[in-house]
């Protein structure tokens, strides 16, 4: 009986592990992916960043504007959260189990969160192309759609999880539906609905980047330009502003959330 | 006494097959002190919340002052909850806000969707928030957030939401199930002492058998979604009290109702 | 002790200032950098409005093209220069790069992971680690991707190495943090039996943790099929994410784009489908 108990955990592992073994080699297979310059590749992309990848005096002489273009990526990914977090709070109170109206209307914006949180920042930025073209609209928009089905999800996680119970209990003074909500959802979930609109933001300068290259604006664009013009010097400079942009921003939500939480 | 609540074959069901309550019926007189007990499960918190419909019942009739409740619209419906005020196992407050501000919840149903939602109160809802918060002993904890509060000093504040409503009847749903035998003793002492001075029914859920037995008007047995005992707590036997329970439970829980002595 | 009592006792006009009016919403700080941080937020996206650089596009007339591409798009969504099943080729490869990337970061996270938790190793790795991942995070995939590209040329190699290396970064503080999470009696139990700390590792840390590992790996999974989808556009990983970059820049098929895109959400609803079903499934076990 014992001996049998440890047979199938170790059998089990067994097998977990040949599964595993069999989706590697069939990924490596489909993607193509050469295993061998994989990890041959990296000691020499090492190798080729501390001789090429830093910037230089010369380089420095960009910096305003590059500073120029990612301020304007960083007020891009603000104002793109931030709105989308207004659309996401009413779609959310209509989503959640605790505030719904009624289950049409949950399923509906239930719905509408999935659809446009599904669609990659990538692909709403081809997408978007189309009708803005090389404006700064396409990425804000590209990260507005985004940042508004991932925070509606958050959002309904958030109402659900903290304020059935005073939902409950504000129902049954008999308040009016706007009270319930501005007197216990708001309260019992701001915190944490800052928190997650926070989180967004960081994820948007990062994606930021992506769609900036894809759609010839911002700071990703200014990355792209130098890369391909063989400026590295350069190019390194705009990575370096972007990590120190999303660290200090990094550093500074991670205050605000240590006092609110 | 004229009666104040009335139930008449009130049943719940969920789905095709579970059925929380089948024909319900008991009443209420203005001013009684009325326990219901019951093992976990029998449906006491679906009775309770069906009296404001909270949950509505699918079946019966229940009225309340004179009212129908199951025929009630929006509007009326609001109006009558705000004559009745539930307290809590869990106290329901919103935690990050004030104990001001929580108590000034009981409010809100007297309010119009606009004031309500701004949060307007007035001069004297505010005086009366701070005269309970005298009675209740909670003087020191005005501004304080809720959850830095004891469980005791919670279920206080949820007692003073409830009286701000200035409500004809209070619904307790295991007031003290979450609290120790001290503070439990606190807050029965409080309930008793309003229902008596201030003449608001109680209508409480336990399942502390002794408490229920030495502080209440009246005893009602329920037992799988029925109504098995009504009657006053002096005349209860032992073989009732294990009808209810189910024989082996029975015996723990009466064993527990004469040892433990809860006379304060 | 009687209702009555109490009241004369202390009269509420104590606490009450006649001519005073009672303030009912206390102000402290956590109210404060709330309502400053959402002002903050407020009026930079308001300044961001005002100077984008909108090369004249009206946000009206572009609204309303959006609206009528969207029609084309997923009304008349066609094949032109492929077909379903290479489509479906297609969406595997990305699927695929994003497996393997999760794979080998899961791999490489959860012995780094190991050092980088508090309770498992020294202040000091711990710190450097955790700095190191910090920085990691902080360059956005795409860059990596193309750094690495320049030595190991576009493609599957550099798109692999690039993404692996965010998802270790990703990773590497989820497990951390999971470990950190563990209760300290449990590792103090089986030090106190006089297991070495490659058996407390194995026998409880692992045991105790893998239904955060493993919901925090399939997260990043379905994170990183959105990532290969932009790698293949952005960076020539190829998958649908290249089909999706030509149709959309150099054939300018809005309607073939809409069928991409239906490919695309298919599978990332799939996915997330499937992420809701382990995390319910690991809550129960």
């Amino acid at each position: 009986m014992q001996d049998k108990f440890f047979l199938k955990k170790r059998l089990n592992s067994i097998l977990l592990f040949c599964f595993f073994l069999a989706i590697t080699y069939g990924a490596i297979i489909i993607t193509e992916y050469n295993v061998m310059d994989g990890f041959t590749s990296v000691p020499e992309a090492f190798r080729w960043g501390i001789s090429n990848f830093y910037p230089t005096q010369s380089s420095l002489e960009k910096l305003p504007n590059i500073m120029e273009k990612l301020i304007e990526t960083l007020l891009i990914s603000i104002a793109s959260a931030t709105i989308a977090g207004i659309f996401a709070l009413i779609f959310a109170i209509f989503g959640s189990n605790t505030t719904k109206i009624n289950t049409f209307f949950a399923t509906i914006s239930r719905f509408i969160a999935t659809l446009f949180r599904n669609i990659d920042v990538a692909v709403w930025s081809m997408i978007l192309l189309f009708s803005f073209g090389q404006s700064a609209l396409t990425g804000y928009f590209a990260l507005f759609f985004v940042s508004f089905g991932f925070l509606t999800r958050a959002f309904i996680e958030t109402i659900d999880e903290v304020s059935n119970n005073s939902v409950e209990a504000l129902r049954a003074t008999g308040a009016s539906y706007s009270s319930i909500v501005i007197h216990s959802v708001i309260p019992s979930s701001a915190p944490q609905m800052l928190s997650w609109l926070l989180f967004m933001i960081e994820t948007n300068i990062r994606s930021a980047t992506l769609v900036g290259i894809l759609t010839g604006t911002g700071i990703g664009f200014s990355f792209d330009l130098y890369y391909k013009s063989l400026d590295y010097n350069s190019a390194s400079l705009v990575v370096v502003t972007i990590v120190i942009a999303i660290l200090l921003l990094e550093s500074l939500s991670n205050y605000i959330r240590r006092v609110i939480l | 006494m004229t009666m104040l609540l009335e139930l008449h074959d009130v049943s719940k069901q969920y789905g095709n097959n579970t059925i929380a309550l089948s024909d319900v019926n008991f009443s209420v007189r203005e001013g009684e002190f009325v326990s219901v007990i019951g093992p976990s499960g029998a449906g006491k918190s679906t009775l309770l919340r069906c009296i404001n419909r909270m949950i509505d019942a699918s079946n019966g009739e229940i009225v309340f002052d004179g009212v129908n409740a199951l025929g009630l619209k929006r509007k009326e419906l609001r109006n009558l909850r705000t004559k009745i005020g539930i307290i809590f196992q869990h106290y329901n407050l919103v935690d990050r806000l004030s104990v001001i501000e929580n108590i000034l919840h009981g409010r809100l149903g007297y309010k119009s969707a606009i004031t309500g939602a701004l949060g307007i109160y007035s001069r004297e809802e505010k005086e009366q928030a701070l005269k309970l918060l005298n009675i209740l002993g909670l003087e020191d904890q005005v501004y304080k957030r809720s959850d830095q509060l004891s469980g005791g000093q919670k279920q206080r504040v949820g007692i003073a939401r409830a009286l701000i409503q200035n409500p004809k009847m209070l619904l307790c749903d295991e007031p003290i199930a979450s609290l120790d035998p001290n503070a439990s003793k606190v807050i029965m002492d409080y309930l008793k002492d309003i229902s008596k001075s201030m003449g608001i029914t109680v209508l409480i859920n336990l399942h502390q058998v002794d408490v229920a037995l030495k502080y209440s008007d009246r005893i009602i047995g329920v037992s799988k979604g029925s109504v098995v005992y009504d009657g006053s707590p002096r005349h209860i036997t032992k073989e009732e009290i294990h009808h209810i329970y189910g024989s082996e439970a029975g015996d723990l829980i009466m064993d527990l109702g004469e040892d433990t002595d809860y006379a304060g | 002790m009687s209702v009555e009592n109490t009241v004369t006792t202390k009269t509420s006009s104590e606490l009450v200032n006649r001519d005073k009016p009672i303030k009912v919403k206390p102000l402290n700080k956590v109210t404060i950098v709330i309502r400053l941080t959402l002002l903050s937020l407020v009026l930079l996206s308001i300044y961001g409005f005002l100077t984008f650089d909108y090369k004249d596009v009206g946000l009206i007339e572009g609204i309303a093209a959006s609206i009528a591409n969207f029609r084309v798009m997923f009304t008349e969504a066609h094949f032109s220069h492929f077909n379903f099943l290479e489509g479906l080729h297609q969406v595997f490869i990305t699927i695929g790069l994003a497996l393997l990337t999760t794979l080998i970061g899961a791999i490489i996270s959860l012995f780094l992971g190991l050092f980088a938790a508090q309770n498992l190793s020294t202040v000091r790795v711990s710190n450097m680690i955790k700095s190191f991942v910090a920085f990691i995070r902080a360059v956005p995939t795409v860059l990596w991707v193309l750094i690495f590209a320049v030595s190991a040329g576009l493609g599957s190699v550099a798109a692999v190495i690039g993404m692996t290396f965010h998802s270790v970064g990703y990773l590497i503080k989820a497990y951390s943090e999971s470990f950190e999470e563990l209760d300290e009696g449990v590792i103090e139990a089986l030090r106190a039996s006089g297991a070495n700390w490659w058996q407390i590792v194995w026998q409880a840390v692992i045991p105790s943790t893998i239904t955060y590992l493993v919901s925090w790996s399939f997260l990043r999974f379905e994170i990183n099929f959105g990532v290969a989808v932009a790698m293949g556009a952005a960076a020539g990983a190829g998958g649908i994410g290249y089909d999706m970059f030509m149709a959309s820049t150099f054939y300018l098929d809005l309607r073939e784009v809409g069928t991409i895109t239906f490919y695309i959400l298919i599978f990332a609803i799939l996915l997330e489908v499937v992420a809701i079903r382990i995390k319910r499934h690991l809550k129960t076990v």
